[in-house]
């Protein structure tokens, strides 16, 4: 059952959401060849800690980061390591979230390290689109399905394909709640979206074909191509008024990141 | 962080495996939607419609040809579950 949230609640979850999207906003400064993907998890848990909060991903489910960082041709839920140094060209994404006063909010972006290529720049492009294209139908009275439907339009419009192992979910004061929100689907299906429900929208697409499998971590996923992959997410509530973007300030303009 | 893996659900597949699906033809209605019918090895059984075709709303007269689901616990009793055209 979707559980829909009170303007009080959303605006709770919209602290939390702002405290993402600070300490993403933050590390996208951040990135530039030479630097760990642990270090942009240190900075996120410094972050949160400042400002009140847990980070969310530390332990759910036995994850060991506050971050996922997930470069090139991993999709989701890579693990930052000291080890691992990012490189000119790489893409990036993180994925973050954060709990407070019992509210969850989630999102993720993918950056370019330096310069990178015009194909891996069109990636990028299309599936912050493809976000873009999926919130503006977010709106009281449409399905779950018209938002999971045009994600997959447009990615596919564009020659990439959609991964189809990940979901997005539901959220509120757990990280993970009802409904599962694929990037694939059907328009006029699905649950009807009502006031109040909140989102964790998450594109993952990948340059190559759908497929993925997990490493021996067994977090990481990675693509059984080897091709690029990018991963863009927002917490969105469905108001009377559309969509509200609650890991963005409510003045925000321009691209959704 | 995204929810997942996830393993798709294949369109056809019911979760019990067990089952036996043979087809058949509709002698007599009885109440409550059960149905006699008659198998294509003589047999009759005693078989009520599913969910899924009261949720849609699909009639089943005598003479129809249908698809049952023999219990393999007991097959004097079926399951209606597909009407041919």
């Amino acid at each position: 059952m979707v559980i829909c949230k009170s303007p009080a609640e959303l605006e709770k979850m919209h602290r939390a959401g702002l405290i993402v999207w600070g300490a993403l906003e933050k590390m996208r400064t951040m990135v530039k060849p030479g630097i760990s993907t642990k270090d942009l998890d240190e900075f996120a848990e410094a972050y949160t800690e400042e400002h009140h909060a847990r980070p969310a991903f530390k332990g759910y489910r036995g994850y060991p980061g506050s971050v996922c960082t997930s470069i090139n041709q991993e999709v989701v839920h890579g693990i930052p390591s000291a080890s691992r140094k990012l490189k000119e060209g790489d893409i990036l994404s993180m994925d973050f979230g954060v709990e407070l006063a019992g509210y969850f909010g989630d999102a993720a972006l993918t950056v370019p390290v330096g310069k990178i290529s015009p194909e891996r720049e069109k990636l990028l492009r299309v599936t912050r689109e493809s976000l873009e294209r999926a919130i503006e139908n977010v709106r009281a009275g449409n399905r779950l399905g018209d938002v999971s439907a045009a994600v997959q339009a447009w990615v596919e419009q564009n020659g990439f394909s959609i991964v189809r192992e990940f979901v997005g979910h539901g959220i509120g004061t757990r990280m993970h709640e009802e409904p599962q929100i694929p990037n694939y689907g059907t328009p006029g299906q699905g649950p009807r979206l009502q006031e109040g429900m909140v989102l964790a929208i998450e594109p993952m697409v990948n340059r190559g074909g759908a497929g993925v499998r997990i490493l021996a971590d067994d977090w990481t996923a990675v693509t059984t191509d080897g091709s690029d992959s990018a991963h863009f997410e927002h917490t969105v509530a469905v108001t009377a008024n559309g969509p509200w973007i609650l890991t963005r300030p409510r003045d925000a303009a321009g691209p959704v990141w | 962080m995204a929810r997942g893996p996830i393993k798709e659900k294949k369109p056809g597949e019911s979760g019990k495996e067990d089952a036996i699906e043979v087809m058949a033809t509709v002698i007599e209605p009885l109440p409550n939607a059960m149905f006699r019918v008659e198998l294509e090895n003589k047999h009759q059984v005693l078989a009520h419609i599913s969910g899924k075709m009261r949720k849609n709303f699909i009639r089943i007269l005598p003479g129809d040809r249908v698809a049952v689901e023999l219990s393999p616990y007991d097959l004097t009793r079926g399951r209606i579950v597909y009407r041919y055209k």
